[in-house]
């Protein structure tokens, strides 16, 4: 019994006929999809601010003139207006992308991480030690997102840094619980079934045969979650948990410009309008996403 | 490879002792019920031999499988692997699996739609440390082998091959540890007739040619008598009869087997069969019935079968059938008398 | 009786739309079944069998189907009914049994109900009346204590019995043809062969015309007066029971029989093969659908379909070459 005579001599590996596979095939839907590439190029653009942000912005975002408060939109110099304190909405609307996006999609990496890893390892081991960690993401699960992230901040204290640990959370039970039910969607396949056939440990099959088949609808469900994290970092921001003044975030920007609202309605909701553009576009992208991935023949 | 073969060819490759696999039956307030998926059976694999296993639903084949791989753990019971005890200091688990590899039925669900062919037949090896390179090179050949020609074939996914081409890629799989023993678990009752021929002269020539012992799982007679040397017939988690293939379908011994072979299509139209040999389901492995677990649906039953259980009786070279109409002294009124005991050759 | 047959279908063609594909599932089928015959439509998968047998109730999704050609059954132009007429003639003229009853039944009524829902349904009675001929239908199955498995629930029933149930209902309505798509293929054998005998003997008993559809050719010599062969959405070889086992003439007919020869497979012997798989319906060859598999095949073969030609009076072939071939 020996199968060593299959060995090559040959040295060099034979190139073979290719198939795009999943990850090719789904990129040339979403290629062919105009909603999604649109979507995705307002996400590329508000990134590019966001990384650009300081070097783009026209005038000084921190600059307060109390002679030049709440000017309308299309005043000369300010051509977004001006916010209550007389500051340029512009620049503090650009300026503002930056930590909103990072409030906004920072903790949804971090619970994509760990999330995704806690509904893994719950998934495919099962038993007992499902019961415990799917029980205890229940507990967080029960209350409402808004009403834990609150909780969360107003024990931590307000700053940036304790809205991140709050948001993040908030968004690890429910990470965890998609991870967990497609992991033991996919744990019950014959292939990982053949894979321990192999001898191989559970560490190998979760990173080689269970990663690739739910990673894809993980990063979509989390994708959901970043307006989701956009429109609670803003939340907090408004309560005053968040980010703190004079730092430019959207959030903050409507809390303080809401006294101007029948003043300056246009004016005042131009950061609300930011946070919905922002929030939509990875709305609908992660709808895209999901719809480019699910389509099989 | 360094020669393997330990106690050489009169060593059983594979020996299964009183194994036994019981279900708790989920959900539900009240008594808890078990189902008997395996209960307490003993039989070996010889080197070289293909071994069919025959039942119906429920009689628990695709359990005895899963714990022959090792897939699920034994409630009691040893396996015996080439005198080594598997999981024993001698043979860990792990390296029991590359001596013993299994086929699913479901070709599709048995590969994983993320991974080319080549990928999937590659993993094995290199669970067990080959390199990357010459695990990837295996599994080309191997594709080769069990004639998929490799530079179409190597890069492909699961969804773009046909059932039977998907199965092949399960098989090269299979042998890409070089296993000793190949579990064949209704490896092709998937499949369409016109594929399953191809499929079946596959498997012969890869067991010739890799000198490799299969234990063939089916419900199909038809099949398992063209591949196998020796059959073993379950019902509700026993085995009620093992024996040469050939002397299987001359004599069967068992009622059940008898049975099932009349139910056998007949492929003669002037020659149909007119009267079912059974009648009803097989019962469920839950709560099976006491004494012989057949004697509900026995046209031979009489009452001492629901007292006692009957025990493999040898009735033949190398036959044996778990009935009490063969059982020396067991009161049945066809029992032959005590100690009345099958002398031709020895087992 | 009149000579009108109770199927005639001429030049069925059934194509699906699915994602941008167009299907080709059935591609010209011609078949007649006669008032108490059974026919076995048999075939690998995509064979286009039971496509056929369900363009018979006009079951499929009318949005994604496209389905041209003559059927009549019972001399009414199924093409031609309406919604309301379909109805009428689902039950009472034809009806029809699958490979899983617990698709057919419906799990949250009893069996009981089922049967009663049905026969009130085409017929007003009252509903003890109801009770008793489903009771009736129950004992003609031969399902063991009849009056509790009308209470029962399809889950409470182990698999053959649900068949049963399925085949009560089915004829409940005493329809004149049974349509029946692999109704013992998910049975175990020693069960398969108790539903094999009663189809045959409720067949005989009630007149009933059927068509039924399967794989597996050994299942279809226990019950069929005539067979016919599919494939790639085409009738390649149709004749009565006999002539088709002993005097096969399409290469494809001869390849399912190599399978399951008379006397059983022999160990040792090696099995006539042939390569490749059945043919893609989305993508279906110019000429002969078998011609990429068959060692017969030539230039011809791969160009043009090859017309039905006959054999004998009642036996016809569709191949360029089937009295070249070699026996």
């Amino acid at each position: 019994m020996n199968l060593s005579m299959l060995r090559p001599a040959a040295p060099a590996i034979a190139p073979v006929e290719r198939s795009p596979g999943y990850w090719g095939e789904v990129f040339n839907r979403v290629c062919r999809d105009p909603i999604a590439l649109a979507v995705a190029a307002v996400i590329l653009a508000l990134l590019a601010l966001a990384v650009l942000g300081p070097w783009a912005v026209p005038g000084d975002p921190f600059t307060t003139s109390m002679f030049k408060r709440l000017k309308p939109i299309g005043t000369e110099g300010f051509p977004l207006g001006t916010d209550e304190l007389g500051r340029d909405m512009l620049s503090r609307l650009m300026l503002g992308t930056r930590l909103s996006l990072f409030m906004g999609i920072t903790p949804v990496v971090f619970a994509f991480f760990i999330g995704g890893a806690i509904g893994v390892v719950a998934g495919y081991f099962g038993g007992w030690l499902n019961s415990l960690i799917m029980r205890t993401v229940d507990v967080f699960y029960a209350f409402p997102s808004v009403l834990l992230a609150i909780a969360f901040s107003g024990a931590l204290g307000a700053g940036v840094n304790n809205a991140l640990i709050s948001l993040t959370l908030v968004f690890v039970p429910q990470v965890a619980r998609i991870a967990e039910s497609v992991t033991t969607q996919v744990r019950n396949r014959d292939y990982i079934e053949a894979a321990r056939a192999s001898g191989a440990g559970a560490f190998t099959i979760i990173r080689s045969q269970v990663l690739g088949n739910v990673l894809g609808p993980i990063f979509v469900f989390t994708t959901g979650l970043i307006s989701v994290s956009m429109i609670l970092a803003s939340g907090l921001s408004f309560l005053g948990l968040g980010v703190t003044p004079p730092e430019p975030e959207w959030g903050l920007m409507l809390n303080t410009l809401r006294t101007a609202i029948y003043t300056q309605p246009w004016v005042s909701a131009l950061p609300g309008a930011m946070i919905f553009i922002t929030s939509i576009s990875f709305n609908v992208l992660a709808d895209r996403l999901r719809a480019a991935m699910a389509v099989r023949s | 490879m360094t020669q393997r073969d330990i106690g050489g060819p009169a060593q059983p490759l594979l020996r299964v002792e009183k194994l036994l696999k019981h279900f708790p039956t989920k959900g539900g307030l009240g008594k808890r019920r078990v189902v008997r998926a395996v209960d307490g059976i003993d039989f070996v694999v010889r080197k070289g031999e293909t071994l069919g296993v025959v039942g119906e639903s429920g009689c628990g084949k695709s359990t005895t499988a899963r714990l022959l791989m090792q897939l699920i753990q034994q409630d009691s019971g040893e396996l015996v692997f080439d005198a080594m005890a598997v999981g024993g200091h001698q043979l860990p688990l792990r390296e029991y699996r590359r001596q013993v590899q299994m086929v699913f039925q479901d070709s599709y669900s048995s590969l994983n739609p993320r991974l080319t062919m080549e990928q999937a037949v590659a993993f094995g090896p290199s669970v067990h440390g080959v390199s990357q390179r010459e695990a990837l090179q295996r599994a080309r050949d191997l594709l080769g082998r069990v004639g998929l020609e490799p530079t179409r074939f190597a890069g492909r996914y699961a969804h773009e091959l046909s059932g039977g081409q998907r199965q092949r890629v399960n098989i090269a799989r299979a042998l890409a540890v070089e296993p000793r023993l190949v579990i064949l678990d209704e490896a092709v009752s998937a499949l369409d007739k016109s594929v399953e021929a191809q499929v079946l002269n596959l498997l012969l020539d890869l067991k010739a040619s890799l000198q490799l012992t299969y234990v063939f799982i089916s419900h199909d007679l038809h099949v398992v008598r063209y591949l196998s040397d020796r059959i073993m017939v379950m019902y509700l988690g026993e085995i009620v009869e093992v024996g040469p293939t050939q002397a299987l379908f001359s004599a069967a011994q068992h009622p059940y087997t008898q049975a099932l072979l009349t139910s056998m299509p007949s492929m003669d139209p002037g020659n149909r069969t007119r009267v079912s040999p059974l009648s009803g389901d097989p019962p469920s492995p839950i709560d099976p019935p006491p004494g012989c677990r057949f004697h509900t649906r026995c046209p031979h039953a009489e009452a001492v079968c629901a007292q006692a259980a009957p025990q493999l009786t040898t009735t033949g070279d190398h036959h044996y059938a778990a009935c009490l109409m063969v059982q020396p002294g067991a009161g049945h009124s066809q029992s032959p008398p005590a100690g009345l005991i099958y002398t031709g050759a020895s087992a | 009786m009149s000579e009108q047959p109770m199927v005639a279908v001429q030049d069925l063609k059934v194509r699906f739309k699915r994602g941008g594909q167009t299907l080709a599932a059935v591609n010209g089928v011609n078949l007649s079944v006669a008032r108490g015959e059974v026919l076995a439509l048999i075939g690998e998968s995509g064979s286009g069998k039971s496509v056929t047998l369900r363009a018979l109730m006009r079951l499929h999704a009318e949005r994604s189907t496209r389905i041209e050609g003559r059927i009549e059954i019972a001399g009414q132009n199924l093409m031609a009914l309406s919604r309301r007429q379909l109805q009428a003639l689902r039950g009472p003229v034809a009806a029809m049994i699958f490979q899983e009853p617990l698709l057919a039944l419906d799990p949250v009524y009893t069996i009981g109900q089922q049967i009663i829902e049905t026969l009130r349904r085409h017929r007003p009675m009252p509903r003890a009346a109801a009770r008793e001929a489903a009771l009736e239908a129950l004992r003609s199955v031969r399902i063991p204590s009849p009056e509790q498995r009308l209470d029962a629930y399809p889950h409470e029933m182990s698999g053959g019995m649900r068949q049963r149930a399925m085949i009560a209902l089915a004829l409940a309505c005493q329809p004149k043809l049974l349509l029946a798509d692999e109704p013992t293929t998910a049975l175990d054998a020693t069960v398969q062969i108790q539903i094999l005998i009663l189809l045959r003997e409720l067949q005989q008993a009630l007149g009933l015309s059927i068509i039924f559809v399967t794989h597996d050719i050994a299942a279809a010599v226990e019950v069929a007066d005539r067979i016919a062969v599919m494939y790639g959405g085409r009738i390649v070889e149709q004749a009565p029971l006999a002539e088709l086992l002993n005097n096969p003439q399409h290469p494809y007919t001869r390849v399912l029989l190599g399978t399951r020869p008379k006397d059983g497979l022999r160990k040792g012997e090696r099995l006539v093969s042939i390569p490749g798989a059945p043919p893609d319906l989305a993508n279906l060859p110019a000429g002969c659908a078998f011609a990429p598999r068959c060692p017969q095949a030539s230039d011809l073969c791969r160009s043009e379909v090859p017309a039905i030609e006959a054999v004998l009076a009642d036996h016809s072939v569709c191949c360029h070459h089937w009295n070249r071939l070699p026996i």
